[in-house]
């Protein structure tokens, strides 16, 4: 019953496709990768694979990214902080994995330890041998960090330009940070060299299958979640908040508390995607807290269409496609390529690819049934002209200069 | 009077934004179930009042009570709106993005906490509440429709609809006929004075005809303090108010 409520509406039953869709490829991909022979024209090459399991990795960080931006009204130009603890987290796991089969030989220190003449792991490296306490920290890193980081902005009301600023600040001051030899995560190399997740080869391909599989179901997850938040009560003043806050704090409502929410959710999905993203490109280093790279995140949500639930999943994955075609064919040039595209949707598409297409659908629409059922719009019309015709003199009941 | 009858207290006010006293020594009360209405020059503090009184600036002296017993100076916005009291903002504010309907059902009275909302089910009482709501502010047939769609006028029913559905003690009403056609004017008088009968209201408006037409007690503020207090005709009878406001 339930289902059927779900399909009787016409943006749940986009959900339920991209939902089943993700499903399929997280099922179909790896299976033509893994069980076909390389001539098979229906084969997927393990690089292809490895390619899409990258997008969808921004998929999910763009996602994240939308749930602050595009539903609270956050304009976080920090996002891949988040992101890249949630891969530093998984990266410490994987270091911790190498055991003695690193070059040094040490069965405890990871390699750039040994090289920095270090005697024992620190502290905050403990508990990383084991995966589940690797995956708890992938949650929550960046979800305390964003409640921290939130608490305090949105106690202190600080929105719009001034809040992006320091988002933008704080990804920058934790790229600054990583840098540092001495934080103990491998400076500016990062990490890197990983050999086994799970005890699994993370080179096989096998192993890239399950990971593909695995970033394309946490891309479904996060769409239900985010669905699930945006169509609850609490999504609609999210919504509240992004487009009246003050309205919403005099009906008795505390937006901090529900920005603060839609954050901190909003960089747990963050770190996940980070967490799914680093086995699969085999590194992180402090680049990815680089400022440019989260408003990279920006462009891609925009493209897709924010405040849309699929549109920043096909913002992302066109946008990074078209980067892996530009830095093949004419490297130089993506740069440029990027600035006109966001010149362009700002221009052109103010509410991304899936904005337009749901304008375009509403208004034929409407414009077929004001062509069709007539008889309504008939009705319609006398109603708010006796309103109009009854106010003769406009000009005589408009108000002294307000206060 | 004593503080104990009135919902609304204030006495001896001020504020002051860089050395302009945007209130100064206010006093000013409100028995429960009164309807008043507040008049005055531009920079009269009217705004600045029911800033105070919602919460958003405190006073840099001065007792401001609600209910005889709930001293405003020390509650946030949300606070004091859950207390009970509700403000229509000077220009219409609702959530465009939303239907109608929903305007109305976030604003309605209920646990205002992040995790009930997320996991909120309306019920049949609160659809009720709705419902009656919606038909009070004249706007039933239109509650599938955006707000942003709303004319003018409409998104000011709503507004105060949505203060309504708040269930709201005190209702703060700024400006509600700025902008209004004389129609819609006319049928939010007979709107507010219908509130009015199980509500307290004090209703800040530059329409004198409007004032005239709810008829009740009038207050006119100058300079951030009362400069005269009465019916209507007595008021503007005032040989200051006609020289500062209505004029000669």
């Amino acid at each position: 019953m339930i289902t059927a409520r779900i399909l009787a509406n016409g943006l749940d039953r986009r959900i339920a496709i991209f939902l089943a869709a993700l499903v399929a490829i997280a099922i179909v991909v790896p299976a033509l990768n893994l069980l076909l022979p390389p001539d098979n024209p229906l084969h997927v090459p393990t690089h292809v694979v490895a390619l899409f399991g990258k997008y969808l990795c921004y998929a999910l960080l763009a996602l994240s990214l939308d749930l602050a931006w595009g539903f609270c009204g956050i304009l976080s130009l920090g996002h891949g902080a988040f992101f890249a603890l949630g891969g530093y987290a998984m990266g410490m796991y994987l270091m911790r994995q190498i055991g003695s089969r690193g070059v040094y030989g040490n069965p405890e220190l990871p390699d750039f330890m040994v090289f920095l003449n270090w005697k024992e792991l620190p502290w905050y490296w403990y508990g990383f041998d084991q995966f589940w306490f690797a995956a708890i920290m992938v949650l929550l890193v960046p979800g305390l960090l964003a409640f921290c980081f939130g608490w305090l902005a949105f106690r202190s009301r600080v929105t719009g330009v001034y809040l992006s600023i320091i988002t933008q600040a704080m990804t920058y001051a934790l790229l600054l940070a990583f840098f540092r030899n001495d934080m103990g995560f491998g400076g500016n190399n990062g990490l890197t060299d990983f050999k086994d997740i799970l005890g699994f080869n993370v080179q096989s391909a096998g192993t890239r299958g399950a990971l593909f599989a695995a970033s394309a179901l946490f891309l479904a997850l996060g769409i239900a979640v985010t669905a699930t938040v945006t169509r609850s009560k609490l999504g609609k003043l999210m919504v509240a908040v992004r487009d009246a806050e003050s309205r919403t704090r005099f009906i008795g409502w505390r937006p901090e508390r529900i920005k603060l929410f839609g954050f901190t959710l909003s960089a747990v999905m963050a770190g996940v995607a980070g967490a799914l993203y680093v086995p699969q490109v085999g590194i992180i280093n402090p680049s990815e807290f680089a400022p440019a790279n989260s408003i990279e995140v920006v462009i891609w949500t925009a493209v897709g269409g924010r405040g849309t639930i699929v549109g920043p999943v096909i913002g992302a994955v066109l946008v990074n496609w078209a980067k892996s075609w530009f830095t093949v064919a004419l490297p130089d040039m993506w740069l440029f390529a990027l600035g006109a595209l966001f010149v362009a949707v700002t221009l052109f598409l103010p509410r991304g690819i899936v904005g337009m297409w749901d304008q375009w659908r509403s208004g034929r629409k409407d414009r077929r049934a004001a062509r069709g059922g007539s008889a309504e719009a008939t009705v319609e019309t006398p109603v708010v002209r006796a309103k109009s015709v009854s106010a003769p003199a406009l000009d005589a009941a408009a108000p002294q200069p307000a206060e | 009077m004593t503080r104990q009858h009135t919902i609304l207290y204030l006495d001896g006010v001020s504020v002051a934004f860089d050395g302009f006293k945007a209130i100064n020594n206010l006093s000013l009360t409100l028995n429960k179930g009164e309807m008043r209405a507040i008049i005055g020059p531009n920079g009269a503090g009217k705004t600045t009042m029911m800033d105070i009184i919602t919460g958003k600036t405190r006073p840099d002296a001065g007792e401001v009570f609600f209910d005889g017993q709930h001293d405003l100076t020390k509650l946030d916005e949300a606070d004091i709106a859950n207390l009970g009291i509700g403000r229509k903002f000077q220009k219409p504010t609702v959530f465009e993005m939303h239907t109608v309907e929903d305007n109305i059902a976030l604003s309605l009275k209920g646990e205002r906490g992040v995790f009930a909302a997320l996991f909120d089910i309306r019920t049949a009482d609160d659809q009720r509440r709705i419902d009656a709501i919606l038909e009070t502010v004249r706007l039933s047939a239109r509650r599938g429709e955006k707000a942003a769609g709303l004319s003018h006028g409409q998104k000011q029913w709503l507004e105060i609809g949505m203060l309504l559905a708040q269930d709201p003690k005190l209702l703060l009403v700024d400006e509600p006929v700025a902008g209004m056609t004389d129609a819609e004017t006319e049928e939010t008088g007979r709107l507010l004075k219908e509130i009015a009968q199980t509500h307290s209201v004090i209703v800040v408006e530059h329409d004198m005809h409007f004032v005239r037409e709810l008829g009740v007690k009038v207050t006119c503020l100058h300079e951030g303090s009362v400069l005269a207090q009465g019916t209507l005709d007595y008021v503007s009878a005032d040989k200051r108010v006609i020289e500062v406001y209505l004029g000669r």
